[in-house]
């Protein structure tokens, strides 16, 4: 089984949001950057399914070479191979179009992402992968068995779950609790050094989407504390105030 | 202009989301198209009318009573043809999320997801405002395709009743057995209760509730409230509550107009799933707590003293 593991290459969930340049361009200033939270569980139950059934599996981001650490740590992590997709990841059309032109030429059996990355929240990639490859789609994936040529899978929808069969190949968005993070070992980080990066050069595309510019939320006014044994006078303030029940 | 609004019914039931999504197409201008799939509540459907459709397309389909991704897709992306509509527009959930993302595939449009105010029509397409950064910011989009789907997030728009009620026509729609590749085999899912992701009241409790076994004082406050229940991460990884109600960078985002937190410190993954909220009150024994930062209200002191108290107020009030 060959299984494609989609990357992003995103601030720390801590990070100071700025940008720069007339609130064109992120400021990296001070910034970490790690794996997609959520990609980061697709990859661990990837090297789960590895270890359980010798799957193999490449990992592939869209982005710069700055991203290279990332791709390393996931190699650390244990996929067998990475692919780097040499672009600016400006929207999620650019980034699937990019996807979708790899695992045409390589035919996996199942490609797992992230339901969304943390810095544009689109959650739209998976998807739009599905269909440009006409393959079925599930999102947000919270479980996922795999038996011969047979998936079963949880979805969370609001409220609950559902539990979904599938025929391989298909497109994942993963979400905990599906695996839990993997930490690269010595043995991973030593092996990770010599394990095949390859990068390739994106395919041309008219993207639909242009980014203007971007914009920080005003800043919060100071909280007002009520003495604990006041609580009529939260309840006054909702109400009169925030009017809000 | 023509303007299809695909509509999410739960248990035959309209969505808010989605009477905000008519809404929001409605004060586009053009005529607006609205699409439910699915057995629903058809005085449901035609109450549509009010917010701003001109009809509504009706495909009473068993088959697709459950929430089938690519079905959907299917069906929608139909419709869109057969009404030549221009824009689609949506509420952002699990399923309309992904379902409008191979929609805009298949028809050729460029998407826009987690919009959160009104568009602007400026040179070269059509302007749209959606959150990043899990709600710690902003960015300004331009969508310059011909079609254009746009995905809301809760509150892109007021669901107002202003109109009369429309006519619900049964919608056909041509479905193959490649739209049902994904089986949806069973479901489990919370009724009778107030759905996170829709609520306008959230109560939502931390490690300092102590254990799942003092969840009742929140549930009893969330009920006086007609507020639905959530909680921090380190809550549903310990399984004291199902990871549905789970809100933060990694769990639901919610956008409800008050966000009450009981004994949840505030780690930063945690505000980013909340700092959408319109207000927010912290309750917290210890006045160190990050939260206090990010709240309106903030009352420092025993959850197991105040929270009683707290919810005996409100009934007062009422």
């Amino acid at each position: 089984m060959k299984i494609l593991v989609c990357i992003t290459h995103v601030p720390d969930t801590t990070s100071k949001i700025n940008f720069i340049n007339n609130q064109t361009k992120f400021d990296t200033t001070g910034v970490q950057f790690i794996i997609g939270p959520y990609d980061d569980y697709a990859l661990a139950r990837a090297v789960e399914l590895k270890e359980s059934s010798g799957a193999t599996v490449t990992v592939l981001n869209v982005g710069l070479a700055e991203t290279e650490p990332t791709l390393r740590k996931a190699l650390a992590i244990g996929a067998d191979d990475a692919v780097r997709v040499n672009a600016d990841p400006t929207d999620s059309f650019f980034v699937a179009k990019q996807i979708v032109e790899h695992a045409k030429a390589v035919k996996y059996d199942l490609i797992l992402m992230g339901r969304e990355s943390i810095d544009y929240n689109s959650g739209v990639v998976h998807a739009l992968v599905g269909e440009m490859l006409n393959m079925p789609s599930v999102s947000p994936v919270m479980k996922l068995e795999i038996t011969g040529n047979q998936a079963k899978l949880s979805r969370e929808i609001e409220g609950g779950k559902e539990h979904v069969e599938v025929n391989l190949p298909f497109v994942a968005g993963c979400q905990e609790p599906i695996a839990e993070w993997k930490i690269p070992n010595m043995r991973g980080i030593m092996s990770a050094r010599t394990k095949p990066l390859k990068v390739v050069e994106p395919a041309s595309v008219d993207s639909p989407v242009k980014l203007e510019r971007f914009e920080l939320p005003p800043p919060k006014g100071a909280v007002k504390l009520i003495p604990a044994d006041k609580v009529s006078e939260l309840v006054d303030l909702l109400k009169n105030e925030a009017r809000v029940i | 202009m023509k303007i299809l609004v695909f509509v999410e019914t739960a248990e035959g039931k309209v969505k808010k989301t989605s009477l905000e999504a008519v809404c929001y197409a409605k004060n586009m201008g053009g005529e607006v198209v609205a699409l439910a799939l699915g057995e629903a509540d058809k005085a449901e459907l035609e109450a549509l009318g009010k917010y701003g459709a001109a009809k509504v397309l009706h495909a009473d389909d068993k088959r697709l009573n459950q929430g089938v991704i690519q079905a959907y897709s299917s069906a929608i992306a139909k419709a869109m043809g057969d009404e030549q509509a221009d824009i689609l527009v949506l509420g952002g959930s699990t399923l309309g999320t992904p379902v409008a993302a191979r929609v805009a595939v298949r028809v050729d449009a460029g998407i826009v997801t987690n919009v959160v105010s009104a568009p602007e029509q400026v040179d070269g397409g059509l302007k749209l405002k959606k959150s990043i950064y899990t709600g710690k910011a902003f960015a300004w989009m331009v969508l310059t395709s011909a079609k254009k789907v746009i995905v809301l997030r809760k509150n892109a728009a007021t669901a107002v009743e202003n109109g009369t009620p429309a006519s619900v026509t049964a919608y056909a729609v041509d479905l193959k057995d490649s739209d049902f590749a994904a089986r949806i085999t069973s479901s489990e899912k919370a009724t009778g209760e107030v759905l996170l992701p829709e609520a306008n009241i959230v109560v939502s409790g931390g490690r300092g509730m102590k254990g799942p076994e003092n969840w009742g004082m929140l549930e009893e406050l969330a009920r006086t409230l007609h507020a639905a229940t959530g909680c921090s991460k380190p809550v549903s990884d310990m399984g004291w509550r199902p990871h549905h109600e789970h809100v933060g960078q990694t769990g639901v985002k919610v956008a409800p107009q008050l966000y009450i937190a009981v004994g949840i410190s505030g780690a930063i993954q945690h505000l980013a799933g909340v700092n959408s909220s319109k207000y927010i009150v912290v309750i917290n024994k210890d006045p160190e707590a990050p939260f206090f930062k990010a709240a309106d209200y903030g009352i420092v002191g025993d959850a197991f003293e105040v929270i009683p108290k707290l919810t005996e107020a409100i009934k007062a009030a009422k």
